[in-house]
Order: structure tokens, then sequence, then C-alpha cells
């Protein structure tokens, strides 16, 4: 049988998608329905003294104005989504977002009024009959400021910007240090970006009096979490909760969130007015009312010995939270865990300090924290082999953990609270096949060097990453045959392009031996499926695709039983294949998938004792911990000396997530983060002034990269399967975006040769990099 | 708020009559007064493209437009690129053959610009996509499986 794991199989969904007909959340339409606008927060940092919305629930068209002060006792901060590890000497402060902002304004973009009209234009223009009266305080928005003593406090209650501190270590990092050969330190600067997906993000809520059930489409990547909470908060059973994420336009982390306020906001409402609602984000508020993440600083020390092995690494961060902290702690531990990337480091002391800042809350954006630790490594590294004079690739090999010391234990503790151990992992072999298609050998000794004579600055990056993927606690899936032999498998998480509909299809169309076209994935509907978390930490094929298998598996096993005791045989000698079960000697003398769900579903006689009807079952996988996938990436570049732009000139990714269910879902994941990656590196970068406002909140003044900007990526995969799930697959949808910064910096001083020039920053700019030639007096 | 005025188009084919308001955007009208949800909306100030449909022919950007803009002409939209609801037309088979699109909201509006592109210029090279698909972003592709799909689409439908 040809294997379906592992096939390049065009998806399930496209076609819904190419012709329109594919529902997203603004293209629900009830009858009835009334829009939401939302008076936003013009100030970073402010005292509200006043909210006058008398004219604007004056205008016609508008049904209802709400203040924090109509919400009476819904008014609550949000729960913290993910609670803390438990480090030793932890310190976390909790301060959560509000439905709408009461006495205290702490970001621009923080809504503090809500309007329903009969449409969207008249509630925008209730928004602007608004007056809010406000004390402008001043606005905290350098990170490191943030935690000196004589900052303003944005939480009062606490006293301090301080939301959280942590210091991971093993080993003995002074003595690490005390014998090296070679210490280098250096301060890194990462700043924050946008996640920019498409779609903005929406809500729809209807309330059924009759019914008295609760429909809300969300363009959540975390429904089933959405509904759970919103029962408890509204006082509703979570069966008169319906959350559905229908198809969502990219997600990228920040459509998962408990909650945003629209999300609180527009189903309490909707309940009081007694008609269906909906808001859809613009995309200016997009920019400053969805989180954002990557503002870090690190002051971080690599010690090694004289051939450049490691001996230890110190580094001290400071990592922006904006305004509140529901995230838990998830972006810096990230960032600590994966700064070790595929190393053996025997002494690491990491401390990071999480401050509270008047910009928009800092969630995980694709990434979550990892790139800036492979963004202080990688350049760590590097720098040490330039001082040893060793080669980028030779530094790496040295210090690439073996395979066979799999399972290794980084002796610290990852974001899910399991220990860092990495379950598999191959790295060698990833490295010389990036180093062999990129030809890096040939582009030191010849090509660069002539180039370099011609007056053409050309460079080389190439850098290894690992990722913690796949994390618990767990997902479920439920399969059912059809009558028709039509087969229906309903999961939890949602899908924001990843291709759900099509790589769960697959997981189950090979172990039913069906057609994947004849598997019918429904996700994101809580009505169908309602326990598990959602679709994060590139965990959907790991962690769901792993309960598919099992339910997939207790089917087939319902089968053969079922077909033995039509066919009078022993189960052992059937097999399934062909949407049939069949006896493997004799395939003729076999019954349809479809004609056993029928015979499992008697409408009249008596069954056995203890028989369940139909062709189904549901299964759930929670993994141990979290499998851990990797790669190396290389990039060449030419920086024109004139402008200092940068062209990428090549892009290689070699790749190791375990089993690939489908290449083609997976190189487009690939390609797509790295894309992500390139506009974080050299493009995007939300730009704040003293004050805290947003200087380049749209899209002609934050740069997205385009088909101009993105090469095209030569993908290499290898396969080192994960131990921790029956797939042996590890998570993909964060990987491309997760090197890329070191990557470019790594190539574009090499580009820039014996300057002495170094790169510590991410995003660079065009205007960045010459304003650093500058300073090395490179420019012309 | 001004009176609405009639506005009488058609789109893919069908003649619709409704009123509008002068402010309204024609990106709004197609969506939300003629129910036809498949071209989408991504920043409304003419930059992502995803709202992008063919006004007598041309791509435009329908949030760049107001619905009376549009009186007394011909629009295309994603609905009236396939013959029959359950196909596929060349361009939108390569799309899913090449693994062209991701979540797929940008996707309708790219393909009304390359439709556009491949009657223009039925047989592109990879440049020349690249630049009529610069004009749209898409966050989860990065792009490299659109331009393959376009150029196969290109030769699918010149060997016909």
């Amino acid at each position: 049988m040809t294997r379906i794991i592992g096939a390049r199989v065009p998806r399930n969904e496209d076609a819904r998608l190419l012709t329109g007909r594919a529902q997203f959340v603004d293209d629900v339409e009830l009858n009835g329905m009334l829009h939401v606008a939302f008076r936003r927060s013009e100030y970073a940092h402010a005292r509200l003294t006043g909210v006058d919305v008398s004219a604007a629930r004056a205008r016609e068209g508008v049904v209802a104005v709400y203040t924090a002060s109509d919400l009476g006792d819904y008014w609550r901060p949000g729960p913290l989504l993910v609670p803390p590890p438990p480090i030793p000497g932890l310190v976390f402060h909790q301060a959560t977002q509000v439905p709408l902002a009461r006495d205290k304004v702490r970001h621009v973009g923080e809504p503090i009024a809500m309007v329903v009209a009969t449409s969207r234009y008249l509630a925008e223009d209730a928004v602007e009959d608004i007056v809010v009266d406000a004390e402008p305080l001043e606005a905290v928005v350098d990170l490191e400021r943030a935690l000196a003593p004589d900052a303003p406090v944005i939480h009062e209650a606490i006293g301090s910007n301080l939301a959280a501190h942590a210091v991971q270590r093993k080993g003995d990092y002074d003595a690490a240090r005390a014998r090296a050969a070679l210490v280098i330190s250096r301060r890194f600067l990462y700043d924050r970006g946008a996640s920019a997906a498409i779609e903005t993000r929406g809500v729809v809520a209807h309330w059924d009096a009759h019914a008295e059930q609760l429909t809300i489409w969300d363009t959540t990547q975390a429904p089933i979490p959405i509904r759970n909470g919103l029962a408890a908060m509204l006082g509703l059973l979570e069966s008169q909760v319906r959350v559905v994420a229908p198809f969502i336009g990219g997600g990228f982390g920040p459509k998962i969130m408990m909650f945003y306020p629209e999300e609180v906001l527009l189903p309490w409402a909707a309940i009081r007015l007694g008609r269906p609602l909906k808001w859809i984000e613009d995309r200016l508020e997009s920019f400053t009312a969805t989180t954002q993440e990557r503002g870090q600083v690190h002051e971080a020390e690599l010690a090694v010995d004289a051939e450049g092995r490691i001996l230890g690494v110190r580094d001290r961060f400071v990592h922006d939270t904006g305004a509140y902290d529901p995230y838990g702690l998830t972006i810096p531990i990230n960032s600590q865990c994966t700064l070790l990337g595929p190393y053996r480091v025997p002494a690491y002391e990491s401390e990071f300090r999480v401050a509270f800042t008047n910009k928009t809350l800092v969630t995980p954006v694709r990434g979550a924290g990892r790139q800036h630790g492979v963004f202080v490594m990688e350049r760590l590294l590097d720098l040490a082999a330039r001082r040893l004079g060793i080669d980028r690739v030779e530094i790496r090999r040295r210090n690439y953990l073996r395979a066979d010391e799999f399972p290794y234990n980084h002796g610290i503790l990852f974001q899910d609270s399991a220990p860092l151990v990495y379950d598999s992992g191959d790295y060698l072999p990833a490295l010389e096949e990036a180093a062999r298609i990129v030809d890096y050998d040939r582009f030191v000794r010849e090509v660069q060097p002539r180039l370099r004579a011609e007056g053409r600055r050309v460079g080389l990056g190439i850098v290894s990453y690992v990722e913690g993927t796949g994390i618990g606690p767990y997902e479920g899936a439920r399969v059912t045959v059809e009558p028709s032999g039509k087969v229906r498998l309903a999961t939890g998480v949602g899908t924001q392009g990843q291709g759900h509909f099509t790589s769960f299809a697959q997981v189950v169309a090979e172990v039913l031996g069906v057609a994947v076209g004849d598997v019918h994935v429904i996700t994101g509907d809580t009505s169908v499926f309602s326990w598990g978390t959602g679709t994060f930490a590139s965990r959907g094929a790991v962690v769901a695709g792993s309960a598919c298998h099992a339910a997939a598996h207790a089917v087939r096993a319902k089968a053969i039983a079922l077909a033995a005791d039509v066919l009078k045989v022993d189960q052992s000698c059937l097999e399934v294949a062909n949407g049939r079960v069949a006896v493997a000697e004799d395939p003729g003398r076999g019954i349809a998938l479809g004609e056993l769900a029928r015979l499992a579903n008697p409408l009249r006689g008596a069954v056995r004792p203890g028989t369940e009807p139909g062709l189904e079952a549901t299964a759930y996988f929670g993994p141990e911990r979290g499998s851990t996938a990797s790669g190396v990436h290389a990039m060449e570049v030419e920086v024109d000396p004139e402008t200092a732009m940068v062209r990428i000139t090549r892009y290689v990714v070699v790749h190791d997530c375990g089993r690939l269910i489908n290449p083609l879902i997976v190189e487009g994941q690939i390609q797509g983060g790295v894309a992500h990656g390139i506009g974080n590196a050299f493009y995007e970068q939300l730009k704040y002034d003293e004050s805290g406002q947003l200087l380049n909140a749209s899209f002609m003044d934050y740069l997205l990269p385009t088909a101009s900007e993105v090469p095209p990526v030569e993908i290499s995969h290898v396969e080192t399967l994960s131990p921790l799930n029956p797939l042996g697959v590890k998570g993909v949808g964060e990987a491309g975006c997760i090197p890329t910064g070191a990557a470019f910096a790594q190539a574009v001083e090499d580009a820039l040769g014996d300057s002495g020039l170094e790169i510590l920053e991410i995003p660079l700019s065009p205007t960045r990099l010459y304003e650093l030639l500058q300073g090395r007096g490179l420019s012309p | 708020m001004s009176s609405p005025e009639r506005v009488r188009v058609r789109v893919n084919g069908t003649p619709y009559e409704r009123p509008a308001e002068p402010r309204l955007l024609l990106s709004d009208f197609i969506r939300h007064e003629l129910c036809l949800t498949g071209t989408h909306v991504g920043c409304e100030h003419g930059v992502c493209g995803a709202c992008t449909v063919l006004l007598d022919g041309e791509p435009v950007r329908s949030c760049l437009l107001f619905a009376v803009q549009a009186d007394g002409r011909e629009i295309t939209t994603v609905e009236g690129l396939a013959l029959a609801s359950d196909t596929l037309n060349p361009l939108q088979a390569a799309f899913r053959e090449c693994h062209g699109l991701q979540c797929g909201f940008c996707t309708p509006g790219i393909l009304m610009t390359m439709t556009a592109l491949l009657r223009d210029q039925p047989d592109p090279d990879e440049s020349t996509v690249r630049e009529a698909l610069s004009g749209h972003l898409c966050r989860c592709t990065g792009y490299q499986h659109i331009v393959q799909a376009v150029l196969l689409a290109a030769e699918q439908m010149g060997a016909r």
C-alpha cells in the first residue's frame, strides 16, 4: 500500500478557499446584527478623570454605549493564561488586562468605551462623539528605563515595573570563566514587530434567548478555552456556549489570548441587547490592540577554551511584557532555554527580569522568544570563532551534542514546567548538508575573495538552532466512519492555515485505508469537539495528530472485530485497505467500511452486552514533554555599500521536524516562516516615540516583506524521529523564522569583511545599517 | 449622513441594484450588501491587496473606491472565476497543486491580480510574476509557492 503519511498531498481545504466559499469571521451575517466600534486610549499612560458618552448615546443609529462603570461585577481583570513554572526563587507579579479601562490607561489602543450601532460606519461616528478627560502621565517606553528606581509606576499595586525575576543555572559559570582561554561579552538588542496576520481579529456574538444558547465566532487559536472561560464569566453552562473558530486568516500567536477585551465584551452585550453583535478590528486598531513581541536586551558572555569549546554561558536580560502580563513567562523562558541550542553547555547562568512598559501587551508571536536565544548564542559563537581564528562551521561542529547523547537533559526547566530534555536529534548531518548545498568551502575560498576583489560585498551566514515544540498538555480527536464510507474527523485545535484539514486527514486515511479526500475534518467548533487547548507552540501535528492516529487505530480495531464476526474469520487474517476490511489472502472476501458502519448501528434486534454503536472512537494524546526540532539556515547576501541595502541572494534551510506527514505543507510552513524572519531581520520594527505613540501603525509605514524581497528557499529535510509520539513527528510551524536574524547578522557582517563591524541588534534596516557603517567610516 | 444613491453594477455577470451611501466603500458594498464575502479586507488603506477585484477587467483595490464609483460598471470577484461553484479554473487548480495558499485570506485578491496578468501576459517570467505579486501582502507562504502556481497556470493555459 502506498504510504499516505509522507506524501505531498494537495490540501482538502483549498477548493473552499480558492472559490471564496470558506467562511471567515467577518463573513458571518445574522438577522438584526448590530456593529461595534471602540473608543481607545490616545495616551500611553494617563489617569482617566472622565468619560462622557452622552453625545454618542444620542446619535441616531446608536443602540448602546458602555464604559467600565456600566459593566458592574462583570468588570474584572483577565485570568493568568500560563502560570509560571516552579523555578526556585522566582518572582512574578500578575497584572492582567481589563475589559475597559477604568481610572487609568496603560497603553495606546487600550479600550475605554464600546459603541453599538446599526452600522460600523455609525458606530465609528459615535466613537468620535465620546469625550475622554485624561491627565497624561510620563510614559514608560524604554524597557531598561522601566526598571530604574525613579521610573513612573504603571501598576501602583505592584509598586514598581518589575513583572518578574528568575534565575536558572547549571554548573559553575564562574569557575568555567576562570579557566577560559577567551571570554566574549556583548550587549544584544532585539526589538518589537507586529504579527501582522492579513486577517485582523474579529468577534461575532449571538444570544438565542429561546434556546438559551450563546454562539461566538472568534478569530481565536484556542476556541475551547475561550468557551470554558466565557461560560464561567457569564454564569452559563459550558454546553450553552459554542465558540466557532472558522477559517482564520493567519494566527502567528497573538490570536491566542485569554481574553482580549473584545472577546469578553461582545458576548456580554449581545446577551443584554438580545441582538447579534459584530466587531472586526481595523488595521489601525490591530497595530495597537493586538499583542506584539520581541523587545529584549541581553548582556551575555561566552567562555570558551582555546579550541573554541564552550565552557559556559552567562546571560542577563530584560524582557518587555508591555502594559500587562497575562501570558506569564512563556517568552522569556523560551529565550532562556533556546539559547542553549544544539550545543553542549556545561555551565549556564541565565537571569531575566521582565518589565512592564506603556506599550501594547506582549504575548508569543511565531518563535515566541526563541529568536532571541538563538541570536545571542549564535552571535557569541561567531565572535569567538573570529577571535580564535576558527572557522564558523567548525566551531559549531565542535560544540554540537552527539547523536548518541539523546535524550539530553539540560538541567533547567522549560516553559511547560517540564525539564528541558531534548528527545532526539542529530545535528551534524544537517550542518554538513547545508554547507554542501551552499558550497561553503568554495564560497569562502574562491567566490567571496573574487567578488570582493571586484568591489562587491557578498557574505554568507550559517547558523543552527533547536526548537522545543509539541508541548502538552493534551489534545483529542474523534473518528467516525459514516455509512457512506466517508470518515468524519473532529478535533479541537483550530486552523489558521497550517493545513489541518489535510495532514490530520492523511494520518486517519493511512490507518483506515481510505482516500485523504474522503476524510472530512472539522476543527475549531466547540459544539463538535470540546476538549483540548489550542493551536500554539508548533504542537498541532504532534499532539492533535497523535490523537487522530490513536482514534483512527481504535476505529480500525472496531472495524476488524466486526468484520471478523460478519465474515466468520479470525481477526488476524484481515487487513484494511481501499475502504474495505478483507481477508488478506483472499481480497475478494471482504466488506466495505461503510457497510460495517451501518451494521454497527442496528435499528432493531439485540446486541451483545457492552457493545458500543457505530464505527467511532475518541482518543486523547498528551506527551510527557515537548519534542525538539532543529535545523540549520544558510543565507548569502550582497550589501550595496552606497545605500546599505541588503539583497538576499540565496537561502537554504536544512530542517529536522521528525517524520514528515506532508512535505508540501512542511515546506510551505518553512518558507513562510523564513519570510517572517526576513521581515523581522531587516524590514519590520514597531517604532514608538518617547511618549509611547506608535509611529508606523500602517502597512505603508510598517514594511512587510513582499515577493520582491523574499528569495526562494531551498529546503532539505533530515528526519530524526521523535520517540515521544507514535508518529515520530516534531513541530514545524515556527521554525522558519527562529534563526533568520542570526543568519542575517552573520551574513551581513561577513559581507562587510574585515571592517570589524559587529551586528548585535535585530531588526536592522537599511537606515540602521547605513548608520552603523558610517560609524565605522565604511560608507561613502 | 448623506442620503443613499442607487448603485447599479454587474458582478460576475449578475446585475444588482442597491442603495448605497456615498461614503460606503466598494469592498463593504460587495461583501455586506451583495453578500459576496469571498473578497477580503486586510488593511483598508490600499496596501495589502486582499480586497482586489476586477473593475471593467482591471484589478483595483475595492477598499480605495466608493461603491458609487462603480455605478454602471462590470465587476469580477473571486466567486466569478470558476465556471461552477464546485470546480476550479486552471489558475485556482495550480494554486492548489503548488500549495500557493495557507490561510487563504489574501488569496482571492492575488487570484484577481494574476487573472489580469495572465490575460495580458500569457507567458510571464518569474520576475514579472514577482513584480505583479509585490502589490499583495501574504504573511503565510513566503510567496514562492504562489509564484510557482502562477507559472504553472500559465504553462497549462498556454498548452491548451
